[in-house]
């Protein structure tokens, strides 16, 4: 393949780190006065259409020897995490014209994403460890950016943590290739499909390594401990970014993982995989919406949440039994929608916090009273949230539970039994703050402005949140097709 | 047409929201006008309903999800059979009146008005859906609205009773969805007449499970010793308008989702349980009335009085015969008249007295007669007294449970006298005895809303007591189908 071909199937990922670097040069020679907000948001938006014409122009195959691949699977994430960052940087504009770093803000950013796009697109177990590690590095120095107390000891927290999760995945890493004898993940796959029962065991603890290590990325349980600490700890924007990109990115890599990898359903170890990534999703389910419970920070109660919708989404991936795409297309629409929600809530929660210097769920009374259209914006990201009609995510849900019944699994069954008890309970902690905003009297009714950045990227995820629960069968349509990719033809 | 009965309140409750601040108070006209152009619609639907025509009518169709996986296609299916017609008739009448008694409502009246109208298409969507996924996405439309109108314009322990009341509904609610998709599963589709024409036999776990997982949603709705126990404390604590349409049409989601879903689509476990449901029905009938002869609160006693009543519905249904299925239809329609009425005058008094409590009432006929006499007809109607509505489905009822569950019909029919009794003494305590002082400056219900909205429901009452056939046609017309499948079942 030519040089130029290659070039034009790596751009939106080349693209991005240049612009980091070119972000950089701006803030070094102009200082303060350099635009690098819209100097990102521009690479963001040109990596974005690049994706798209990609998508359109057909320009799919691996590259570079089979380490990376370009496919609608990786486009469909290569869009979805430059919108979500473009979101993230227009709707806290505001808050980073306060920053010192600007410029090395929003450089990290761009190195962050860029990463994560090689990540949805690494074929090669190499590939793939070195773009989860380079934005891994560049999400430890976000997450302690404003260098206070409280996000310092964020990035700290989440750097830890991170060391170890890398340290085990690549454990695992070196399980497969030790077996294997490739690092290529079309490789490993004809190995599995070929291996006697005799390897299932030495495959069982390789995966469970490996599930470790990128479940930190995703934030189920039991490699969710840092995710409230984080959250809360550091500054909102970066937050928003972890909680929807980082943990789209996670899945990603899990189902490419899986069914390029493992060889997807029908080998020896896919029942096993499932009853993990089952056991996994229960109990995310469980300890974040219990935990969320008794939180009062509304950070927090995010970032538990953050942890229960894991499991949600970890529901689909135990459905990998089922026939075609419904169970990795069930994945994939429910991270579309739970980008517009959860991105909705964060940037809702961030345009609040800075006005009033408080987390507390009690500073949230009558904000209807005080910012009418953040208010509603957040009370339909929750109802989102929850699952609740007409919003998208109640599709998202009812799609990712009906994946895991197709399967014709009895024990899945059982294991939607759990989610939904699970969305019961969540409705609690979910609807006592929208009842909180909508209907207590404010202690102080000063109006509260929101910055026009804000307003626009919380009234498209609103409209994204609404029009997706109305009428889903777009995105659907295209997170299918995203997942035949990853079956084989 | 019925899309159109479904989005007018919607489009009436969006409006109110982005009415400003300081015309407020007009969101109740636009809740009026709106509610009002649902009922039109329902008059007209129910009116041109054919009962010599099979099968629903009035359909409206798309493909809404169109998957291209077959995994998930689902059509948006809206329609109406002789069992939902009178139900929507029920709904849209019932909007009305619950707007016309909410005419004083002052505390964020544009909230108010869009929640209530909200609610109205949320319970709309339940009776018209002919699709699973759009039935149970309805069902939950229905919490919100409700947990709202509740925890902000109730009185007492408000937001303890929202959260019951949502808590319990979601609980229920949660396992029906495993039931749908279980069964949606296995047929390959979610329609619910594809689903009835031909039942799902075997499924990946036990049909039974997939029964009273679906079943216990309806039974907490209906609801149902022993899972009723949200009802009472969420009517006490609802303002007026939430009771009426709480008792009038939010519990017959329940009874219509049993005759309509549960027992079609799983003949053979629905009558496996027969004799559960019939043990259920005849002891919420007698615990209902025994508790309700012990209430001391006005609210409470009418609440728990829809207990009992609704053990009818489940009673009827239990004897899955042509009969008994007609009994309970019919028992679900008009309690919804009669104890939303109940509620309109119990609603009256306490915005005079702002006391509920009976014994702090005496001699109340002297000081509103209207109100008053109102009170003795809606009860006497409760009572089951011929000539009024009420006797026609209980009649039915007994009639058809007669002969498969002896007790239990006995049961029910004690339950009868038991109501007799807490209905002729309440209305003893508290319309007749002397007229004390404290209730002199006490002024009768004159206003037009107050006015309109009982006379409607009495003049229905009535009309369907004299003359029972404006019912029983569609009724029987759509009872018949379900009801020559359960009996095709042993």
């Amino acid at each position: 393949m030519s040089v130029l071909a290659t070039a034009l199937y790596l751009g939106p990922a080349a693209l991005l780190y240049l612009g980091a670097g070119v972000v950089l040069l701006a803030d070094l020679i102009h200082g303060r006065r350099a635009v690098t907000g819209l100097l990102t948001l521009v690479t963001l938006a040109l990596a974005a259409v690049w994706a798209v014409l990609q998508i359109g122009g057909g320009a799919q195959g691996p590259i570079l020897g089979g380490a990376i691949v370009v496919d609608s699977f990786s486009l469909y994430f290569t869009f979805l995490l430059t919108a979500v960052t473009a979101a993230v940087v227009v709707g806290t504009s505001e808050w980073a014209a306060k920053v010192e770093d600007r410029g090395e803000f929003y450089s990290l950013l761009l190195v962050s994403v860029g990463s994560m796009v090689l990540l949805v697109q690494s074929n090669d177990l190499i590939t793939l460890f070195v773009a989860l590690e380079t934005t891994s590095l560049a999400q430890f120095i976000l997450a302690g950016i404003t260098r206070n107390e409280r996000s310092s000891e964020a990035g700290l927290k989440y750097l830890l943590s991170g060391a170890v999760a890398a340290a085990v995945l690549l454990y695992g890493f070196a399980f497969l290739f030790g077996m294997a004898g490739t690092t290529s993940l079309p490789g490993i796959a004809e190995f599995v499909r070929h291996a006697g029962d005799g390897l299932r065991l030495p495959l069982i603890l390789a995966f469970v390594f490996v599930a470790a290590g990128v479940g930190f990325k995703m934030a189920i349980f039991p490699f969710h401990a840092w995710v409230p600490d984080v959250y809360q700890g550091a500054p909102t924007p970066v937050g928003s970014y972890l909680s929807v990109a980082s943990k789209a990115a996670g899945f990603a890599v899990v189902l490419r993982l899986f069914y390029t990898g493992l060889g997807g359903a029908g080998t020896p170890i896919t029942h096993d995989w499932a009853m993990l990534f089952g056991v996994f999703a229960a109990a995310s389910m469980l300890f974040g919406n219990v935990g969320a419970l008794v939180q009062t920070n509304v950070k927090r109660i995010l970032g538990y949440s953050s942890i229960a919708q894991a499991g949600n989404i970890a529901v689909g991936i135990a459905a990998v039994a089922a026939q075609g795409t419904v169970g990795p297309s069930g994945v994939l629409f429910f991270l579309g929608t739970y980008a517009a929600t959860n991105l909705g809530a964060f940037l809702a929660v961030n345009a609040v916090s800075e006005r009033l210097g408080s987390d507390e769920i009690t500073s949230y009374a009558g904000l209807f009273k005080r910012a009418p259209m953040t208010a509603v914006v957040l009370s339909l990201c929750l109802a989102s949230l929850t699952g609740l009609p007409p919003t998208a995510g109640f599709i998202a849900k009812v799609y990712i539970f009906n994946s895991a019944i197709q399967t014709g699994e009895v024990w899945l069954v059982g294991l939607v039994a759990i989610a939904v008890v699970n969305t019961a309970i969540s409705a609690f902690y979910y609807l006592r703050w929208v009842r909180t905003m909508i209907l207590d009297d404010p202690e102080d009714a000063t109006p509260i402005e929101t910055p026009g950045g804000a307003q626009g990227v919380l009234l498209l995820a609103s409209a994204a949140v609404l029009f997706f629960g109305l009428w889903p069968a777009p995105l659907i349509l295209l997170a299918q097709q995203a997942a035949a990719a990853l079956l084989p033809a | 047409m019925l899309t159109l009965f479904l989005l007018l309140p919607v489009t009436g409750a969006v409006l109110s929201l982005f009415l400003p601040e300081e015309k407020q108070h007009d969101a109740k006209w636009i809740a009026l006008v709106f509610s009002g152009a649902a009922f039109a619609v329902s008059v007209v639907v129910f009116a041109l309903f054919n009962a010599s025509v099979p099968g629903y009518q009035f359909v409206n169709t798309f493909e809404w999800i169109a998957a291209s996986d077959a995994g998930f296609r689902i059509r948006y299916t809206v329609g109406v059979d002789g069992l939902s017609a009178p139900l929507v008739l029920l709904l849209g009448l019932l909007s009305v009146v619950s707007v016309l008694v909410s005419w004083r409502i002052e505390v964020k009246a544009k909230q108010y008005f869009a929640w209530l109208l909200f609610m109205e298409t949320a319970v709309a969507g339940v009776f018209l859906s002919l699709d699973l996924i759009q039935f149970f996405l309805f069902w939950e439309l229905e919490l919100l609205p409700m947990f709202m109108l509740i925890s902000q314009w109730g009185s007492g322990r408000r937001l303890y009773s929202a959260t019951k009341f949502l808590i319990y509904t979601l609980a229920g609610s949660a396992f029906m969805l495993v039931g749908f998709l279980v069964l949606g599963a296995t047929a390959g589709t979610f329609d619910i007449a594809e689903l009835t024409a031909k039942p799902v036999t075997q499924a990946v776990v036990p049909l039974t499970f997939v029964f009273w997982a679906i079943m216990l949603a309806f039974l907490v709705k209906l609801p149902t010793f022993p899972v009723h126990t949200w009802l009472p404390d969420a009517h006490t604590d609802a303002p007026t308008a939430v009771s009426v349409m709480l008792a009038g049409v939010l519990l017959k989601m329940g009874g219509y989702g049993i005759i309509r879903i549960a027992l079609p689509l799983l003949p053979q476990q629905a009558h496996d349980s027969r004799l559960i449901l019939a043990s259920l029905a005849g002891f919420s009938v007698l615990w209902g009335a025994v508790i309700t002869l012990r209430q001391t609160d006005l609210k409470r006693l009418v609440a728990y009085s829809s207990v009992s009543h609704m053990g009818y519905v489940l009673l009827g249904v239990s004897a899955m015969g042509s009969l008994g299925l007609s009994g309970a239809a019919m028992q679900m329609f008009t309690h919804g008249t009669i104890t939303g009425l109940l509620f309109v005058v119990v609603g009256l008094i306490y915005d005079r007295t702002h006391t509920r409590e009976i014994s702090q009432m005496s001699g109340l006929m002297h000081r509103m007669p209207v109100v008053g006499t109102v009170f003795v007809i809606a009860g006497l109607a409760s009572l089951g007294l011929p000539g009024m509505s009420g006797f026609v489905a209980e009649m039915t009822t007994f009639l058809g449970s007669l002969d498969a569950h002896p007790v239990a019909t006995a049961a029910g029919i004690f339950g009868v006298v038991l109501s007799a009794g807490y209905i002729l003494w309440t209305v003893q305590r508290v319309l007749h005895g002397p007229a004390t002082d404290r209730w002199k400056e006490l002024t009768d219900a004159t206003s037009w809303w107050e006015v309109t909205a009982m006379a409607s429901l009495v003049f229905v009452i009535l009309a369907v007591g004299i003359y029972p056939a404006l019912l029983t046609t569609a009724v029987q017309a759509g009872i018949a189908p379900i009801a020559q499948i359960m009996e095709g079942v042993s």
